[in-house]
């Protein structure tokens, strides 16, 4: 019962906050609703018994990711009014009304899964052996933490002075 | 986990609050006295007997001022900025046990709760800045989510050997592994940890974001009255935060003997700001270059080689982790940092550090 107020709660203000970013003017306050967006979905992530996840969430994306886009919009021009509507607005209309479909389309259609397991309490170990264990998922995080370094060291290269 | 009932969180959340009021006067009071002690100065002394209630007195001028809100400010965000700022510190005291099982959640993704709940501070710090449509607060901001952002890393690579040898990332448990204080085992860790946390909450030498010379105040420049003390607060209760983090994970937390657990835990709190306050009177203020050549270039690369060698150690020696590493440690950390602070150098050499 508390839970699932909780989660309705959490998904209208992940909702308004998504809202937000797309409806307001101003860039700065475009960028805190993302933030608000974010930790609403951390708050969801809470709820779901994936409490690692959240602090992950939370730690990545609002903490260093969001602080990064801010910085990155500063740097823009005019970045208090946003950019003016421009002849995009039509196409933008269709590819986004079409996503939405799709996306509503594929919800609705699967059928989805539910496990009647109680959640593990402590997850950080169980996500350990899965993530670093011999039969779990260390190749794909070592790929991509190679992919990360490259990324890294081409910025650099781009960014270097001549 | 402790059971959770309303009661436990009711009692908890005030006693929170309390500790976190009452312990910021008492650093205010100490800053203030400690810092004039060291400079040869008296400091305030005319306040109550030895000047006890000038934090009192500062709390009470400072809510009767004048709240003066920019016009060109934006409202909303400017209103919002301290509550922002001040939310998550009192956050991070809901992981940090006060005595033996006396904490409000015991999390078993503690430590990852309090590195994740800090960095939303910045945000605060962000937010005031900007909408206070002023240069020298927009400067100040951008100077401390630079500075944080760089720090981040170092601050929590250089505490994943203490959670290596406590093989847990609650904080009860990481108590609990302390028979020997990680100060001990991880003498370099908690070096790291230390000035990497100085600088995260910008305390001197690291204090760039409010460099009164350069930024007049940097974030909270055009705060004033309620909100300016709602920032002041945030300063000591960040101060509070990192010093009650650094005794749960390097100073075994409540532990200890003869006085009582929450006693030893208060002490280790005050002692910890005492070498904040130490540093403070000490050091000069580092230029924006230098913080960040020092977060990349002598932070990071050691705490690295700091997790790897805990690594090592942890798995050739297993449960036999104890005295033995001690003066090993010591030693490796001694041979690390002067080793790197030979090397140390800004723009290959041409700059003076």
């Amino acid at each position: 019962m508390g839970t699932t107020i909780a989660f309705y709660i959490l998904a209208a203000v992940a909702v308004f906050a998504a809202l937000g970013v797309i409806v307001q003017k101003n860039i700065f306050r475009v960028a805190l609703s993302l933030i608000v967006c974010l930790i609403a979905v951390a708050g969801i992530f809470v709820l779901l018994s994936a409490d690692f996840l959240a602090a992950a969430q939370i730690l990545v994306y609002v903490g260093a990711i969001s602080v990064v886009i801010i910085l990155a919009i500063m740097l823009t021009r005019q970045f208090a009014h946003g950019s003016q509507p421009n002849r995009l607005g039509l196409p933008a209309l269709f590819v986004s009304v079409v996503l939405f479909a799709l996306l509503v389309f594929a919800i609705l259609g699967t059928n989805w899964k539910q496990s009647i397991e109680q959640p593990i309490a402590d997850t950080t170990p169980a996500l350990a052996k899965q993530l670093l264990g011999s039969s779990g998922f260390i190749l794909p995080l070592e790929i991509s933490a190679v992919l990360i370094l490259a990324v890294v060291v081409g910025a650099i290269v781009i960014a270097r002075e001549k | 986990m402790t059971e959770f009932t309303w009661l436990h969180w009711l009692l908890f959340t005030v006693i929170i609050l309390a500790f976190v009021i009452i312990m910021v006067m008492v650093f205010i009071y100490l800053e203030r006295r400690l810092l004039a002690r060291m400079q040869a100065r008296l400091g305030p002394n005319r306040t109550g007997p030895f000047g006890l209630l000038q934090p009192v007195a500062d709390a009470v001028k400072v809510l009767l001022k004048e709240d003066i809100i920019p016009d060109e400010a934006d409202k909303l965000v400017y209103w919002l900025a301290p509550v922002v700022a001040f939310f998550p510190v009192l956050l991070v005291f809901a992981v940090i046990p006060f005595q033996n099982g006396g904490l409000l959640a015991d999390l078993n993704i503690g430590f990852l709760f309090v590195m994740a709940v800090t960095s939303i501070s910045t945000i605060g710090v962000f937010m005031a800045g900007w909408s206070s449509s002023n240069k020298y607060s927009l400067l100040g901001a951008m100077r401390n989510v630079a500075a944080l952002v760089s720090y981040e890393i170092p601050l929590l690579l250089s505490t994943v050997g203490v959670i290596i040898i406590s093989g847990s990332l609650s904080m009860q448990q990481i108590v609990a592994a302390q028979d020997i204080p990680f100060i001990l085992t991880q003498p370099l860790g908690f070096l790291l940890f230390f000035i990497g946390g100085c600088a995260e909450i910008n305390r001197s030498p690291f204090d760039l974001l409010e460099a009164d010379s350069e930024l007049v105040a940097g974030h909270h420049t055009e705060y004033s009255g309620m909100k300016f003390a709602m920032f002041y607060l945030v300063e000591y209760a960040e101060a509070l935060a990192l010093s009650a983090i650094i005794t749960t994970v390097f100073l075994s937390g409540w532990r200890g003997p003869l006085l009582p657990p929450w006693l030893w835990f208060v002490l280790k709190i005050v002692a910890v700001f005492g070498l904040m306050i130490w540093t403070r009177a000490t050091f000069p203020r580092v230029r924006i270059d230098q913080l960040m050549a020092l977060a990349w270039k002598f932070l990071f690369p050691l705490s690295v080689i700091n997790l790897l060698i805990t690594a090592v150690e942890v798995l050739l020696l297993k449960d036999s982790y104890s005295w033995v590493l001690v003066p090993i440690n010591l030693a490796i950390m001694s041979i690390l940092i002067l080793l790197w602070a030979k090397l140390f150098k800004l723009g290959w050499g041409k700059i003076e550090v």
